[in-house]
């Protein structure tokens, strides 16, 4: 038993939701209780869908439970194919249903239905939302993918986009475009907009992009060895990974491959003097294990940032993370617990998070600027505009995206020489950023935060280091964005020297020891 | 004494009611933790469930509250379903933990989910046990929130209910008032009953928990809300006599329900007048203003929160709807009766739900406006149909006089967006 507040994850079964929904033609036949379509609104709510996820759940209540479950899965079943009529089905058991043992799959079977039934194991206690979808990907090629020759040109499948993804739907354009423009055609993208007769088709292409290793890794994985169709080890999320990623698909179609990089901006962004003020802000990161990935070689290499902290929610990513983590000489935190991650956050002072909706909190809570890079995010980071992540114009909107919620170069200075000002002062937050005086402090549509107080203002010192009034006075004078920093910093160099006192002396010793 | 009139063409009560059983497009009773967690500031709501539970909380919520919320789930791992003594070994472990950490909590409710209850935890022993660990200072009680078990506001019955047989005893003559409010339309409700003379007043739930709420014969108790039932039959074991009453929904509903608790304290009618006046004519001209666009237009309630019966009474009485379905989770004659007594006859009364043969039925008749759940509204609205989240409805002040036009307001808000966007293109 472990007791949660927030998750990173829903449960697996809503993890085969995603896969149903972004599909055409499948229904998902779901055991479940009452209470358990709350999941539908994850998709037309947050995602803003206009139609109803194509799942239907049998809704059993506790005066079921003595009699008899098992003829309410067969009647739902056959209610939803006679009125969706799908290419297909696949049927599965929530937690509660799990329970019961009514064996979704064998009840299915046994009904005689003319359309491929697929029956999913999701185990409800042990796994989360990211396996449930790679789960039942995977089950849903393997029942329906058929041996079959290889298109005449070279294409391609990409495989992992589903529903309430971050950002898919527009990645799958810009990848789409990318290859193109490498002279490689798309022959099926699933799950997101494919059906089930799609699903067959899959081992026609030559090779598979894999878009979304969380979501599709275990069909890549099976397709490369049951369809020999090799598969995309690099995520082109950013810059350099883009490069490495048309290298890649250079080398299993082999044949040298030219691309026109004329869209691509965010280098010359990047170079551009305004961005000096980027260099070596220290950013932690902390999302899906692709997503953090890809983060940190753009945090790094072409932000010019200083990465102190990066970890991953999905513990099936965790090797990887770890592996990276030592290449960049930080400690991977892999947790699925927010309370940790605020707790390393709150140590480690970043001036930026890159993370999750959660980060965002905790980055709200903590007063410190955060951009949202990862799934599970609120409704307004689904947007309207084009906004991929992958490829050459994701490496821009990527850009954008980074220094949004930083104070501009210029700005930062004149926060620096006038303090004081009363409209101009540190509490004020980014210029272009509406709502300057206050921190939110009320429940907003981005998300409600209720502290009122950010935590650097309050944050104790540590245990015997005192801050002498003239050092504490100098210390509210730097500004906001630096001053958990400042004060962390100070701190650590009082301690290192045996010092019980902090005065205005030791704060300015500490900035000189610390300059770079 | 201007008593609401009873409806020319016969109320509703007696209507024939069309019972259907089949998915149901519905929350749990989980999600009213989001707002009692607010309400009872001392305390925390332990749900004991999964995976999914948390993600229901947490979905459901819309916002996530991000000072730590005064809730959380023990997740049940495969150990504890393996072996159901380390597994109140372990909610020991995790209460304990969790009560260290928060010494401002002062009553926990163990709450019970459809994993728990399939798997029969014993939650009522837990509570006991708990209590006498971590007595005096923290009351431990328990309730189900499951789906198999309690539809959405149901939750908030089965809290209160799981309150009633601890209240302390009573002979004195106090009216309780029952139902979670808003704290702002709460002191006006006070306010207003305070004015005429009634006294003393009583909540359910209280604040704090070292409030005086009580409960005896002498007891009388008004519902502010139409879905408790469990705690309307938790007060009548202990003696407390009901005051039957259409719900302060609206001008009309507010003063019908004001005027049944003043008869009952033998209130005088100058004085009620005095009184509910001026609220009174603030009331209808918001109503009049707010309601503009909902008059002559067509209303359909999907099953939510058992509030649909009360409100379809306010938009056809007082807004000049006309009620084409009218759907509740389940209805509940005793405390239903007085507000189906005053809606019009002619809309179909429906309980219970199978979610595709209602669309079937919503689609047929397009109404103006359908109210419905989260997961419907969007594809709904997509097929060009006007809609009004319920869930909006459970998590905004509406009762009493000052909210009537707000109230009236949530549901021209969409019809009045539709005439105001220009985004079709030329033809």
């Amino acid at each position: 038993m472990k007791l949660t507040v927030w998750t990173y994850e829903g449960p697996p079964h809503v993890g085969a939701m995603r896969v149903a929904t972004a599909m055409k033609g499948l229904h998902y036949v779901l055991h479940a209780p009452q209470g358990d379509t709350y999941a539908d609104l994850l998709f037309t709510m947050i995602e803003r869908r206009s139609k109803r996820p194509p799942v239907t759940y049998t809704t059993f209540q506790a005066r079921d439970l003595g009699s008899d479950t098992a003829t309410l899965f067969k009647t739902s079943c056959q209610n939803a194919v006679d009125r969706f009529n799908p290419q297909a089905i696949i049927v599965g058991a929530s937690c509660t249903a799990e329970l019961i043992q009514d064996d979704p799959a064998g009840l299915a079977e046994t009904m005689g239905l003319s359309i491929p039934v697929i029956p999913l194991e999701l185990p409800s206690y042990q796994r989360k939302e990211n396996f449930g979808a790679d789960e039942t990907f995977y089950q849903i090629v393997k029942h329906l993918a058929k041996p079959q020759d290889r298109t005449s040109r070279v294409t391609c499948n990409i495989l992992g986009p589903t529903a309430l993804g971050f950002r898919h739907r527009d990645d799958v354009e810009e990848i789409t475009g990318l290859l193109s423009d490498l002279g490689v055609n798309v022959n099926v993208v699933a799950p997101l907009g494919a059906t089930p007769a799609d699903i067959a088709q899959l081992p026609a292409a030559h090779f598979n992009v894999l878009l979304s290793p969380e979501t599709g890794e275990a069909a890549a994985r099976w397709l490369e060895k049951n369809h020999d169709q090799p598969f995309t080890r690099i995520v082109p999320i950013g810059v350099g990974a883009t490069r490495d990623f048309i290298a890649e698909v250079g080398s299993i179609i082999g044949k040298p491959v030219l691309i026109d990089e004329s869209r691509l901006r965010m280098p010359w962004w990047s170079r551009s003097v305004d961005s000096t003020y980027l260099t070596g802000k220290r950013v932690f990161i902390f999302g899906d294990g692709t997503h953090v990935a890809a983060h940190a070689r753009i945090a790094r290499d072409e932000m010019g940032f200083e990465v102190v902290g990066m970890g991953c929610y999905n513990r099936e990513m965790a090797r990887p993370i770890r592996a990276l983590a030592k290449d960049y000489g930080v400690e991977a935190l892999i947790t699925d617990d927010y309370l940790e991650v605020e707790q390393a956050i709150e140590t480690l002072a970043p001036e930026m998070i890159l993370g999750t909706q959660m980060e965002r909190h905790i980055g709200k809570r903590l007063g410190i600027p955060c951009a949202v890079i990862s799934a599970p995010v609120h409704v307004q980071d689904y947007p309207a505009r084009y906004s991929p992540q992958v490829g050459f114009e994701g490496a821009n909107v990527i850009f954008d995206t980074l220094i949004h919620p930083l104070v501009m170069g210029l700005e930062e200075h004149l926060l620096t020489m006038f303090r004081d000002d009363f409209e101009f002062h540190d509490a004020a937050g980014p210029s272009h950023h509406g709502g300057h005086a206050q921190i939110s402090s009320n429940l907003g549509a981005s998300g409600g935060d209720i502290s009122t107080q950010k935590k650097w203002d309050v944050a104790p010192a540590l245990d015997n280091v005192v801050w002498l009034s003239d050092a504490e006075k100098e210390l509210k004078k730097i500004p906001f964005f630096v001053r958990g920093k400042a004060r962390r910093n100070t701190e650590t160099y009082a301690a290192e020297k045996g010092l019980s006192q902090i005065s205005l002396d030791t704060l300015y010793e500490a900035k000189a020891h610390y300059a770079r | 004494m201007n008593a609401p009139m009873p409806p020319a063409n016969g109320g509703c009560r007696t209507a024939p009611v069309l019972k259907e059983r089949g998915q149901r497009e519905v929350f749990c009773g989980l999600t009213g933790i989001i707002w009692l967690h607010r309400k009872m500031q001392d305390a925390f709501f332990l749900v004991v469930g999964s995976r999914t539970c948390a993600h229901l909380l947490q979905s459901a919520a819309g916002v996530m509250i991000f000072a730590e919320p005064r809730f959380g789930t023990a997740i049940l791992e495969e150990t504890d379903l393996a072996g159901l003594a380390d597994a109140h070994h372990e909610l020991d472990r995790e209460v304990a933990r969790l009560l260290a950490r928060r010494p401002d909590i002062r009553q926990l409710f163990l709450v019970g989910s459809c994993p728990s209850e399939v798997i029969k935890i014993d939650l009522s022993r837990a509570a006991e046990r708990l209590s006498q660990i971590h007595a005096p200072h923290v009351r431990v009680l328990n309730y189900s929130g499951s789906g198999i078990e309690t539809t959405f506001t149901q939750g908030e019955d089965a809290c209160l209910a799981s309150m009633v047989p601890v209240l302390k005893d009573t002979t004195a003559r106090e009216l309780l008032l029952v139902g979670a409010l808003p704290d702002v339309v709460e002191d006006q409700m006070v306010d207003l009953l305070t004015q005429m003379g009634i006294g003393p007043i009583r909540l359910l739930p209280a604040r704090r928990i070292d409030d005086t709420t009580a409960v005896g014969a002498n007891t009388v108790f008004a519902l502010t809300q139409p879905f408790l039932g469990d705690t309307h039959a938790a007060l009548g074991r202990r003696g407390a006599r009901h005051i039957a009453a259409p719900f302060p929904f609206g001008e009309e509903g507010t003063t019908a329900w004001l005027r049944a608790v003043a008869t009952a304290f033998g209130v005088s009618e100058a004085k009620f007048d005095e009184v509910t006046a001026a609220p009174r004519a603030r009331a209808r001209k918001a109503i009049a203003q707010a309601s503009e666009v909902l008059r002559g237009k067509s209303v359909f309630f999907f099953p939510d929160s058992q509030l649909e019966i009360p409100l379809a009474r306010f938009l056809t009485r007082e807004c000049g709807m006309t009620a084409i379905e009218v759907g509740s989770p389940y209805i509940h004659d005793a405390l239903h009766g007085p507000d189906l007594d005053l809606l019009p006859a002619g809309p179909q009364i429906s309980e219970g739900q199978d979610v595709d043969k209602q669309l079937a039925r919503a689609r047929a008749a397009r109404p103006d406006l359908t109210v419905c759940g989260l997961g419907l509204a969007n594809p709904l609205e997509a097929e060009g149909l006007s809609t009004k989240w319920a869930i909006e409805l459970v998590f905004t002040p509406v009762h009493f006089y000052e909210q009537a036009g707000d109230l009236a307001g949530l549901f021209s808000r969409p019809l009045r967006r539709k005439s105001v966007l220009r985004l079709e293109a030329a033809e």
